[in-house]
Order: structure tokens, then C-alpha cells, then sequence
């Protein structure tokens, strides 16, 4: 219980609910979203796990509720957009646009930059650095329509990465990657982790939860359950967010 | 200046000043849009036209402006509620402005100069008559000064806003979060597209706009991976289009609108057959090239597996290995005689087998695929 009270929080969200035409997708969502975790937001087909993110990031507009930004010391931006970085899923975007993987890296600058100023040299610098942390570096000034899935990812990761945000959303990572692609996402992930960002992931495998994160979330419309993940990542809270009855992780005898 | 040369320095400005917002709306995937737009802003100029009974009055200009902006709205607001698509959409749109502007001049406006022909067709030719006095001095062609100034419009917006208008286009989504609203980068491109096409369509028509628009950046398009290049490119054909559509007009006696649009048309066949690496006749080099080149390698492979095999004693029969592969007899020679032609395999008889160049090059071609 001690540990909890020193929890610092980034994100408050309060009496959140978002519907698309007339069916809720959010309904009443509380949640608070400690600062330096990394947090798994996790939940069946339709749950609302990619709108829950959207409305934290004010792309769409809730029925009702508060998002509450937490202002910390330690934060180095004052500027909301600045503080936030989203990856959003890849396939979202036209790849056939004509640009260089460079070009869409360094869209991430642009926050940044704000209008009209053009990325200068120290942004082409970050850019390229980054690339190579994801592991693209032969590929800045390939074309981003000759990028497999996995390549496609990565260049998302290196440009929510350019933007050097304090809080990190990120729309299924994972799919459509290949393994070896997966966990130097994860470990990309957990250095976030220890630079104290905060990151959070909307996963979809129920088996890597606890080998990844520290910090999970499970929704199906409500929050079942938010917190740290070998308190709250168990069989029960599992059968009440997926609705079911079956054994949903591997190995782990009720 | 003769009349001549301002016809085609007026059809210059105006394909230039066309293409670069065109760039963006090929890529929005918003072609059809322009159609509607050259059209809808018909009825912002009657509308404006009614308020200021002046047929030269600025306040056209606004009033075409806003209507070009209205149409993308009711469009796009019509998209939204999802009960139909948006070409469907465009298509209740359009033809709505676009006839109660012209019910409007026919019933209100005979007697002015409205002349619903010209709006659609245009008139390049009678574009010198309609001449630009300074001080009593003649500076040339009213249209190149209303064109030019779109254009530098145009140029200026583009250049500053490059950054925005690629974010946006791009990926909406993170132009949102970032806080550049796409919203406002989307509805800015579209006042400048009809800005674009009422400055337009009173010299070359609105089949033209439509055409200098979009013919220039799709052909660019299948020439280069690059906005920026794209741009430029697309600048450049449309220049092209221009001259060379005047020259066929006054080749042939024919309308010089008509034939830069088919000389737009033209360019574009030509490009999407002969570019470089787009283009159907590299395509389709490319693919025989492959062909050749996996039948190449996958007789190679099979001699080879042959070989290690003991029952074929470092020979094949051809008519087995051609039943094996289920290839045409006209194929198989023709592989044959390039390995031979290479010296990786000897024919002997009915008989082939690997030279030992040949196995040095499939093992090795082998491992670059393999490992």
C-alpha cells in the first residue's frame, strides 16, 4: 500500500463515455494512468480500447467525461501535444503517399517545429539516430511503399520516437509483426520505461502481458480492472473482461 | 505581345497555377471533387453577381470562393452520416448547385453576359480582347494578371504550408494530435482550389480546370517517389500540356480548350505506357525479365537436386525434367539455350547436365536465397 500512495499520475481520465451512434463503446470510465509504467490496455474485439486512447487524445468528442492532464515536475514539456506521442495502427495511412522513410520519420518533429518552420539539420540528426534504434537505418531514404508490415511499424515507433513525448499511446504495436520484430519493439518499449516515460499499449495477447508490462488495464466497455499487473492481470478479472468461462491463459490452474 | 503568345502564356499561368493544388487533391484521393467544385462556384458568382450587379466585381471572386468551400462541406457532411458514399455524394451535390445556378441565369440574368457555353468550354481564344489598362496603358491580357495573381497565391501558400499539407495528407490523424488541424489544412487547400478554378474557368472553362488539375499530377505521379519532385514535375506537364494543346488547336482549326484537355489525355497515355518503372511496357519487361531469370534458376536447382539424387547419374532426361517443371516446349528451349548460351549446363542428345561453372553458380545462387 505504500508503494501506491507515492504513485504519480500523468493522466486522469473521469466519467468518460464515448458512443458511436446510438452504442456506448465507452461507458463511465474512470482511470488513472501512472506516470513511468508500462501499461497494457487489453480487452475483446470491440471493447473500446482504441477509442478509449482516441479520447484521451481528443480525437473524438465524448459524450461525457473529464481528461486531466497531470502536470509534473520532472516534465520537460508544458505544451499538451508536445507531451504526447500516439502510434497509431499502420495500416490507417496510404503507403503508396510518395515520401522517404526519413520524410515520415520526421514528421514527428513537426509538433515540435509548429507551423511553417521546416525540419533543420539537429531534426534530421534525431531522425536518423532514431532509425537506427529501431534498426532502419539502411532504410531513411527508401520508399515507405516497399516497407514489409514489421518495417512499417517501426518506422511509427521511430517517428512517435522523434517526438520525444512524456507519454506514449501505442494502437497494437504488435500487429502484424513478426516475433523477432516484437521483442526489439519491447525492448524499445521498456527503455521508454526507464527514461520514466510513460507508455501506453492496447495489446491484444493475453499470453505476453505479464512478460511485457507492469501495469494493465482491462476493459470491455467499463474498466474491469486497472493496476499493476500481478495484482489485477488473473483468471477472474480475465473471465469478467472476455464474458467467458474457458481458461484464457495458458498455464495458470484456477 | 502578339495575341497568340498571350493565348498560351494565359493557358501557362493557368495549368501551373492548377497543378499545384491539384498535387494534393490527386493524393487526398479527391479528383472528382475539382469536378464538382469548377462547377458548384457557378452559382457563388450568380449569387455574388445578384448582390453587386457587377460582373467585374471582386466580391465574384468571394462568392465563388465560399461556394466551393460549401460544396466540399454539404459533400463531406453528407459522407459522414454514412448512409451514402462519397461519390454518391458528389454526384447529389454537383448537379444540384450546378443547375440552380444556371435555372438562375436563364431566368434573371439573359441579358448579362453569363453565357453558360462559356462556363463550361471557356473561351481561350477571346481572352486577349479583355485587355488590362493601367494609367491608359495597355499591360496586356486581363487574364494573366488575374491567373498570375492566383498563381503567386498559390506558390506562396504552398511553399509555406508544404510541411502541413503533407502531415495532413499523409496522416490526419497525427497532424491532429500534433495540433495541426486537419480540418482547417483541408478546408484552406480547398479555398485555394477555388480560388484556383473561378480564376480559371472564366479563360479556359471548367473542363479544363478539371483537366489541368488532375491530368498533370497523375501523370507525375507514375514518374516520381517524391512530393516535392511531384510538384515540380507536374508543373512542368502541365506547361507542356498548355503549349503543345495550342499548337494542335491551331494545327487543326480546332478549340484550344478541347484540345489541351486532349492533349493532357494524351501525355498521360503516353507516360502510363513508357515510364521508366511504372510505366506497362517496363512492367512488362520487368515480369519477362523475372521469368526468364526464376526459369533460369529453377532448372539449375533441379539439375542439381538431380544430381545428389543416385538414380540420375549426373545426367537428365529433358523430356522428364520438362514433365517435372510442367513447362511449354517453347519455354524449356528457350531456358536451355540461355544456360547453354552461359556455359552452366551441356546438352547431349536428349540428355543435359550441370557444367561445373553451373554448379559453382547454382550452389552459390543457392545460398544467396537460402541463407
Amino acid at each position: 500500500m505504500d508503494l501506491k500512495t507515492k504513485l504519480e499520475y500523468v493522466i486522469e481520465v473521469a466519467d468518460l463515455t464515448v458512443a458511436y451512434d446510438v452504442k456506448p463503446v465507452l461507458w463511465d470510465v474512470d482511470l488513472k494512468i501512472p506516470k513511468g509504467k508500462l501499461m497494457a490496455v487489453v480487452g475483446p474485439n470491440g471493447a473500446g480500447k482504441s477509442t478509449l486512447i482516441k479520447a484521451i487524445l481528443n480525437l473524438l468528442i465524448p459524450i461525457s467525461g473529464n481528461i486531466k492532464f497531470i502536470q509534473n515536475r520532472a516534465d520537460t514539456k508544458s505544451n499538451i501535444k508536445n507531451r504526447v506521442a500516439y502510434v497509431p495502427q499502420s495500416g490507417n495511412v496510404d503507403w503508396d503517399f510518395p515520401s522517404t522513410v526519413l520524410d515520415v520519420v520526421l514528421m514527428g518533429r513537426f509538433g515540435l517545429l509548429g507551423w511553417i518552420k521546416r525540419p533543420g539539420k539537429a531534426d534530421v540528426d534525431i531522425a536518423l539516430q532514431t532509425l537506427k534504434k529501431v534498426g532502419m537505418e539502411d532504410y531513411s531514404s527508401r520508399q515507405i511503399s516497399q516497407l514489409s508490415g514489421g518495417q512499417q511499424q517501426r518506422v511509427f515507433l521511430a517517428r512517435a520516437l522523434v517526438q520525444q513525448a512524456d507519454i506514449y499511446f501505442m494502437d497494437e504495436p504488435f500487429k502484424g509483426v513478426d516475433t523477432k520484430t516484437e521483442k526489439a519493439i519491447v525492448l524499445l518499449l521498456k527503455d521508454l520505461k526507464d527514461q520514466g516515460k510513460t507508455v501506453v499499449v492496447v495489446h491484444h495477447d493475453l499470453q505476453t502481458v505479464t512478460e511485457y508490462f507492469d501495469w494493465v488495464t482491462l476493459i470491455n466497455l467499463r474498466v474491469v480492472a486497472s493496476g499493476p499487473v500481478d495484482e489485477v492481470f488473473h483468471q477472474e478479472n480475465l473471465r469478467q473482461t472476455y464474458r467467458s468461462t474457458g481458461m484464457l491463459l495458458k498455464g495458470m490452474a484456477v | 505581345m502578339t495575341p497568340q503568345f498571350e493565348i498560351q502564356l494565359i493557358a501557362v499561368i493557368v495549368a501551373v497555377g492548377c497543378a499545384l493544388p491539384g498535387v494534393f487533391l490527386v493524393l487526398r484521393k479527391m479528383s472528382m471533387m475539382s469536378d464538382s467544385i469548377t462547377h458548384t462556384i457557378l452559382l457563388g458568382i450568380v449569387l455574388a453577381f445578384f448582390i453587386t450587379h457587377d460582373l467585374s466585381s471582386p466580391l465574384l471572386i468571394v462568392g465563388a470562393a465560399i461556394m466551393g468551400v460549401v460544396t466540399v462541406w454539404l459533400t463531406e457532411t453528407l459522407t459522414r452520416t454514412n448512409l451514402l458514399a462519397e461519390d454518391a455524394a458528389i454526384g447529389i451535390v454537383f448537379p444540384l448547385l450546378f443547375s440552380i445556378a444556371i435555372i438562375l441565369i436563364t431566368r434573371y440574368a439573359g441579358s448579362v453576359h453569363l453565357d453558360t457555353d462559356s462556363v463550361l468550354l471557356g473561351e481561350l481564344a477571346f481572352a486577349p480582347f479583355n485587355r488590362m489598362i493601367v494609367f491608359n496603358t495597355d499591360i496586356g491580357a486581363k487574364a494573366i494578371y488575374t491567373a498570375g495573381t492566383i498563381l503567386i497565391i498559390n506558390l506562396v501558400a504552398i511553399f509555406l504550408f508544404f510541411k502541413e499539407l503533407k502531415l495532413v495528407t499523409f496522416d490526419p490523424v497525427l497532424a491532429a494530435v500534433l495540433g495541426f488541424s486537419p480540418t482547417m489544412v483541408h478546408y484552406g487547400l480547398m479555398t485555394l482550389v477555388s480560388l484556383t478554378a473561378v480564376s480559371a474557368f472564366e479563360a479556359v472553362g471548367s473542363v479544363l480546370v478539371v483537366a489541368f488539375m488532375i491530368g498533370p499530377p497523375v501523370t507525375a505521379y507514375l514518374l516520381t517517389d517524391d512530393l516535392k519532385s511531384m510538384l515540380i514535375i507536374s508543373v512542368l506537364i502541365g506547361t507542356i500540356n498548355g503549349i503543345l494543346g495550342y499548337q494542335l488547336a491551331a494545327i487543326f482549326d480546332v478549340s484550344i480548350a478541347g484540345s489541351m484537355a486532349t492533349m493532357t489525355g494524351i501525355l498521360f497515355i503516353s507516360v502510363f505506357i513508357l515510364a521508366p518503372h511504372r510505366g506497362l511496357l517496363s512492367i512488362f519487361r520487368r515480369r519477362k525479365m523475372q521469368k526468364t531469370k526464376f526459369g533460369k534458376m529453377t532448372l539449375l536447382f533441379h539439375l542439381l537436386n538431380n544430381e545428389s539424387s543416385f538414380i540420375q547419374e549426373q545426367v537428365s532426361q529433358i523430356c522428364i525434367v520438362q514433365n517435372h517443371l510442367n513447362w511449354s516446349d517453347h519455354f524449356i528451349k528457350d531456358i536451355i539455350n540461355r544456360l547453354q548460351g552461359e556455359n552452366c549446363i551441356e546438352v547431349d542428345g536428349v540428355f543435359i547436365k550441370l557444367t561445373d561453372k553451373g554448379r559453382k553458380t547454382t550452389i552459390q545462387e543457392y545460398n544467396e536465397l537460402f541463407s
